[in-house]
């Protein structure tokens, strides 16, 4: 088995980038809402590692 | 002044027999998409089922540690037997990899942290397939 080294920001992208396409397959109905949940989820997810790691640069110093 | 509808007593829905859905669960525990390609659902199945492998394969890439279930102190014990637990729900590629001799100890560094997430990940993604193979297979969802 390959070892593979990622950073925190590649982590955390394939992480929401996985969660997201299953979110979006299991909760909604139509292909079309699929697509925009999981969309939705991504954004939401980049949105927050973003967030988080902003307020922990500005708290941190 | 408008006047509410009469309510009509809908007919209870009858319980849907375990044999219709038990085995759909199983297989979804056992391989990740496998109840929705058991159903016929191939293009959903394909996508949630290679999405949760593949997460689960990162962690193993990451050298991801597996929990092993001590109790001791409440919180330990929640972490370490939810962990397991969330390890387990992935199935055959868990057990496949503990089989061949994966033994991750659980080491410092990002990485392995982030590896021992996805293996996580991985096995409560493989849950959530697991609860829609079950709707779809007693008819809650098409």
């Amino acid at each position: 088995m390959p070892k593979v080294s990622l950073s925190h920001m590649e982590a955390t992208i394939l992480m929401a980038l996985l969660i997201s396409v299953v979110l979006g397959v299991v909760t909604k109905k139509t292909d079309k809402e699929r697509l925009h949940y999981g969309l939705y989820c991504f954004g939401c997810f980049v949105a927050t590692v973003f967030g988080l790691g902003w307020l922990m640069k500005l708290g941190h110093g | 002044m408008s006047a509410e509808a009469p309510k009509i007593p809908q007919p209870a829905k009858a319980p849907v027999p375990i044999s219709k859905w038990l085995p759909v669960v199983l297989i979804a525990w056992a391989v990740p998409g496998g109840g929705h390609l058991y159903l016929k659902r191939t293009q959903r199945g394909l996508l949630v089922g290679s999405a949760t492998i593949l997460c689960f394969l990162f962690g193993l890439m990451m050298r991801g540690a597996f929990f092993e279930p001590q109790t001791g102190e409440l919180l330990l014990t929640l972490i370490n037997v939810g962990g397991h637990i969330a390890n387990m729900m992935m199935g055959i590629p868990y057990y496949l990899a503990t089989w061949l001799g994966y033994n991750q100890p659980d080491v410092a560094g990002h990485v392995h942290d982030y590896g021992t997430k996805f293996l996580v990940g991985a096995g409560l993604l493989n849950i959530l397939n697991m609860v829609d193979a079950w709707e779809i297979a007693t008819g809650e969802k098409e």
